[in-house]
């Protein structure tokens, strides 16, 4: 499934999976959630996931984050081989090189926007500012406030900033606007494009609404644990454009 | 029903963990409770029916001597049920490869029948036949610590006169409960025993014939003691009466008494403690349980399930629980119990030991458990049924979190995330964050309280024998001497010092208010025996007036300056107004004191003494030891060194054993609250923490966010203990003031070390249990929770 034209892109790919298969036992039935995905991922490449419920794809951006390990098959993150990491190296791989964006934000109660930002850059090599990655997701004005003070769409902003306060190598969203209604989501995905675009950071974003396929520059399908098709978007489209 | 049912045994085991601490928890409660009362009930219940079937009596009086027909006109008096006249005489006796000397004191055995009362219990051999002068019978104590038995002979000298007895039972009896030597007030079968002999051989070798000088007496109920010691002091009054007393004041009857008092305010206070940890603990777990099950409530309630069934579901739990508590607690309880009466029956000798668990206590233990456990739930309960479905239905709203104070006061800078986390936590919610310190500072109060014992019964008896009674040897002579006595002592091979004292039995009388004990003349400033004052420095006595011993002052109700009652009981028997001069502390005992010279300036008699206190050089002391007991004026020698010994024998036994259970139940406790308190804290932030692990955070640094804030509740906890144990040994106390001994409100600083290592050590274990479920935290479906 890949391309020669993405094989001769520079410079070289950010992840590189091979025959990568994943097994759930569940109970004594067993569920094959991925059955043999290749796909390389490049560096500062903003990829569409898009599948419905049950597609593979949240498994496959586990295994990328290093949050799970496949059953079968080799993903390498540059020079670095996953599937023979340690829990101790994922932990190490997660706090280097890996934004995380989730549907249910998951933020700390405890903590302000800022300060939920601070938790990542304090452990950062090379963090941005907590404001600084706040006003990139337009949220400078709200930095004191406690997450239940904050909107859904304001909760998933301080996440995004959380994500990409630290700088990091790649930033994967699953369902960020899952949550949301499509104004607040757009609002997100606006957030999410900018930093992709002025920070470079390769970013995939997992999603069943096909709609936001058009903020891609790639766009992968998958179908029961397969990938069923992958092009590029010809006609990129701002988030402000989309609709659903 | 039948579905819940299945949920509510799922959910049980689901909660394993923190129930079984909380089953824990509840057992030992339970179990102290159980083990308590039923040691309490079982010696109540021996002591009762041992004394109805033995017929102990009811009044006492040792007298000089009185022929036998006084004791019809004892019979004679009102109230008086039956009357037994016997003979009593000290003896020194001599056991076989046995080389210390031996106190022993026989008492007269009818010729004819049976004791009318003070009956003996047979445990071995048989009754004495009439007419064999050399038969007695042997007190078990006695027997067991020599390994006597029938046919085996001893030697008494009686009056100076040596006698070789032929034992030919074994036996027991009421009045000998507690076989401690007059005067004595531990316990030492080896060096004391009494023995029991045929009344006319008794008579021969006392130059009794015909007379008697003890006389017991029962009562018939409803008739007031007091009457009849009056009268009969009145009737006895010629013939050298000592003072009648009633079985209360009667020694083994009086130890027993004070044992039981102790043991029933040990299990009222500690399971009360125990029990309301424990239906803290169950609170907690509970709350947090039902906010996990807001969603299955609410669909329940959307089913049709009214509030009640819903409430009752979640009660029933807690019953499951209780009940199981309650079970595993009466079990241990009963285990513990055994032992601890089989510990009681060996140092009280009774017959047999009646021990059936009693129903009513495991009711009682149901009801009280069970109760505390519905009470702690209740709340939660109720937050629970109250909830609206729709509103339960939907996932909980962020909580409101705002800065804490340390940050507001200015340390934010210096805290990173994680700490702010943890203050914030504690802050936002201060009455849960209040409870947890609570149950762990009641864990390490318990602590305290029950290793309080062993510190303070060691610091009174070194207060006792390092700075009160100093000597080596007490002397006691069988009549009051002269001073040419006490020349004789300091004049002995190794003696190096001697003190004089006079001891007389007395009355002492304040208005309505009357104690009997022993009036003591020592020497203004004697180096041995010396009185300490309420800070306990030592003080001398002054030339004229009473001293008292601080206890004592309380129950006459005098203080410096009052002036009291003195009945003397013996000899002319003069009754003479006193003044208090000052107020002792004494620990053990209640003494009243006066100078030597004063004393028998009151009792208008010479310069005499009773017995001497001797400071010796220990290479000397068993020579002199032997030597004394054969001097045929010395009634008795002591040594002090084996007094001590003796004490921690046999009280320190008990109480270390009962230390040994608190700090065991106390360890418990702390492990249950602290490992609930983390697993709660585990379940409530699992997602929270799950998110800071995906973010890249390492498992000890989310460990540092869930163990901090455990570990600044354990730390606030210590001093909250620290104080709560110090009250709750105040309480003891102030509820310990016997008097046989009032324990010291001393506790040693190891004890507050103690305490927090146990509570510090229950921390880290249930921290390294927790650790182990955050590094088994499933990141992946944390996250997916909602979808």
């Amino acid at each position: 499934m890949v391309s020669d034209r993405d094989r001769t892109r520079a410079p070289g790919p950010v992840f590189r999976a091979r025959g990568l298969t994943k097994i759930y036992p569940m109970g004594e039935v067993q569920v094959q959630a991925l059955r043999g995905i290749d796909l390389d991922l490049y560096e500062g490449e903003l990829v569409v996931l898009l599948g419905a419920s049950g597609s593979g794809k949240s498994t496959l951006l586990n295994i990328l984050g290093g949050l799970d390990t496949a059953t079968e098959g080799a993903v390498w993150y540059r020079e670095q081989d996953l599937t023979r990491a340690t829990d101790r190296e994922l932990t190490e791989y997660r706090r280097e090189h890996v934004g995380f964006v989730f549907q249910f934000y998951n933020l700390i109660p405890s903590l302000t926007a800022c300060e939920n930002v601070a938790v990542v850059t304090e452990i950062a090599r090379d963090p941005m500012a907590p404001e600084e990655a706040l006003a990139l997701v337009g949220l400078h004005e709200r930095v004191d406030h406690f997450p239940a003070q904050l909107s859904g769409g304001e909760q998933q902003r301080v996440a995004i900033a959380r994500a990409i306060a630290k700088r990091p190598a790649v930033l994967l969203c699953d369902e960020p606007t899952g949550a949301l209604d499509s104004a607040t989501g757009i609002v997100v995905l606006e957030a999410l494009s900018r930093v992709n675009r002025e920070l470079g950071t390769t970013t995939a974003l997992i999603t069943h609404n096909a709609g936001i396929a058009d903020l891609a520059d790639r766009v992968v399908r998958l179908s029961d644990g397969r990938i069923v098709e992958v092009y590029e978007n010809r006609q990129k489209k701002p988030a402000s454009a989309l609709s659903w | 029903m039948a579905v819940l049912d299945h949920k509510l045994w799922r959910d049980l085991l689901h909660l394993r963990g923190q129930m079984m601490a909380i089953v824990l928890v509840m057992a030992c409660g339970v179990a102290t409770f159980v083990m308590s009362l039923s040691t309490l009930d079982a010696l109540e219940r021996t002591r009762s029916s041992y004394y109805a079937a033995y017929r102990f009596a009811d009044v006492f009086a040792t007298l000089r001597r009185a022929p036998e027909h006084v004791g019809r006109r004892i019979a004679a008096l009102p109230g008086v049920r039956a009357v037994e006249t016997r003979i009593r005489l000290a003896a020194t006796l001599e056991v076989k490869g046995y080389t210390d000397p031996v106190r022993g004191q026989i008492l007269s055995y009818p010729e004819e029948g049976r004791p009318v009362l003070n009956d003996l219990y047979l445990r071995e051999g048989r009754l004495l036949e009439p007419g064999r002068v050399d038969e007695v019978l042997l007190i078990d104590g006695f027997a067991d610590a020599h390994g006597l038995g029938p046919a085996d002979t001893l030697v008494a000298v009686i009056h100076g006169r040596r006698q070789v007895l032929r034992v030919v039972g074994i036996v027991l009896s009421p009045e000998f409960v507690y076989q401690a030597a007059p005067g004595a007030l531990f316990p030492d079968f080896e060096r004391f025993g009494t023995l029991w002999m045929g009344r006319r051989g008794l008579a021969a070798a006392g130059g009794l014939e015909g007379a008697f000088n003890e006389v017991t007496l029962a009562l018939y109920a409803g008739s007031r003691p007091e009457d009849v010691i009056d009268r009969l002091d009145r009737i006895l009054a010629p013939y050298g009466g000592l003072g009648a007393y009633p079985r209360e004041d009667q020694t083994s009857h009086f130890y027993l008494s004070q044992e039981m008092e102790q043991l029933g305010l040990m299990a009222t206070m500690l399971p009360a403690i125990f029990l309301g940890v424990a239906a803290f603990l169950l609170n907690v777990v509970l709350n947090r349980l039902i906010s996990t099950q807001r969603e299955q409530i609410a669909i329940l309630k959307a089913f049709g399930y009214d509030n009640l069934r819903v409430g009752w579901h979640y009660v029933k739990m807690v019953l499951v629980v209780a009940a199981i508590g309650v079970a595993a607690g009466t079990a241990m309880g009963t285990w513990f119990g055994q032992g601890l009466s089989a510990m009681y029956q060996a140092f009280y000798r009774f017959p047999y030991l009646d021990y059936v668990l009693p129903v009513r206590v495991v009711a009682l233990a149901l009801l009280v458990t069970g109760g505390a456990a519905v009470l702690g739930t209740l709340h939660a309960v109720r937050s629970a049924v109250r909830l609206p479905p729709a509103e339960a239905m939907r996932p909980e709203p962020p909580r409101i979190y705002r800065e804490s104070l340390v940050e507001r006061l200015g340390l934010k800078r210096w805290m990173d995330q994680p700490s702010r986390m943890v203050v914030r936590n504690l802050e936002r919610r201060p009455v849960k964050a209040l409870l947890s310190i609570l149950g762990m500072a009641f864990a390490c109060s318990i602590v305290i309280m029950g290793r309080f014992f062993s510190g303070a019964f060691e610091y009174m008896v070194d207060v006792q024998y390092g700075l009160a009674q100093r000597e080596d040897l007490v002397v006691t002579f069988a009549e009051p001497a002269s001073r040419a006595a006490l020349h004789e002592l300091a004049g002995l091979p190794g003696v190096r010092y001697v003190q004089p004292f006079r001891s007389v039995p007395v009355r002492l009388r304040h208005g309505h208010r009357t104690y009997r004990t022993a009036l003591q003349g020592v020497a203004a400033e004697g180096d041995l025996q010396r009185l300490l004052d309420l800070d306990l420095r030592p003080v001398a006595l002054p030339p004229e007036g009473l001293v008292l011993t601080e206890h004592l002052g309380r129950i006459l109700g005098v203080r410096p300056g009052d002036c009291l009652m003195v009945e003397v009981l013996e000899g002319a028997r003069p009754t003479r107004s006193v003044c208090v001069a000052g107020l002792v502390q004494q620990y053990i005992g209640l003494g009243a004191y006066v100078e030597i010279g004063a004393l028998n300036r009151l009792l208008r008699e010479g310069d005499v003494l009773s017995g001497a206190f001797l400071e010796v050089d220990p290479a000397y002391e068993r020579g002199l030891y032997r030597d004394l007991q054969h001097r045929p004026r010395v009634a008795g020698v002591e040594i002090q060194r084996r007094a001590i010994e003796d004490l921690y024998d046999t009280m320190g036994e008990q109480i270390l054993v009962f230390a040994f259970f608190i700090t065991f139940f106390a360890g418990a406790i702390a492990f249950g609250v602290v490992y609930n308190s983390a697993r709660i804290a585990l379940s409530e932030r699992g997602r929270e923490l799950a998110s800071l692990r995906v973010l890249g955070f390492r498992r000890g640094e989310v460990a540092f966010i869930l163990l901090g804030e455990l570990a600044v509740l354990t730390l606030v906890s210590l001093p909250v203990g620290f104080a709560l144990g110090w009250g709750l040994c105040r309480l003891l106390v102030l509820r310990f003031q016997m008097d046989i001994m009032r324990i010291p409100m001393v506790v040693q600083p190891d004890l507050f070390a103690l305490a927090a290592a146990v509570v510090i050590g229950s921390a880290v274990l249930s921290g390294l249990l927790v650790r182990r479920r955050l590094h088994r935290l499933d990141l992946v479906s944390v996250l997916k929770t909602r979808e």
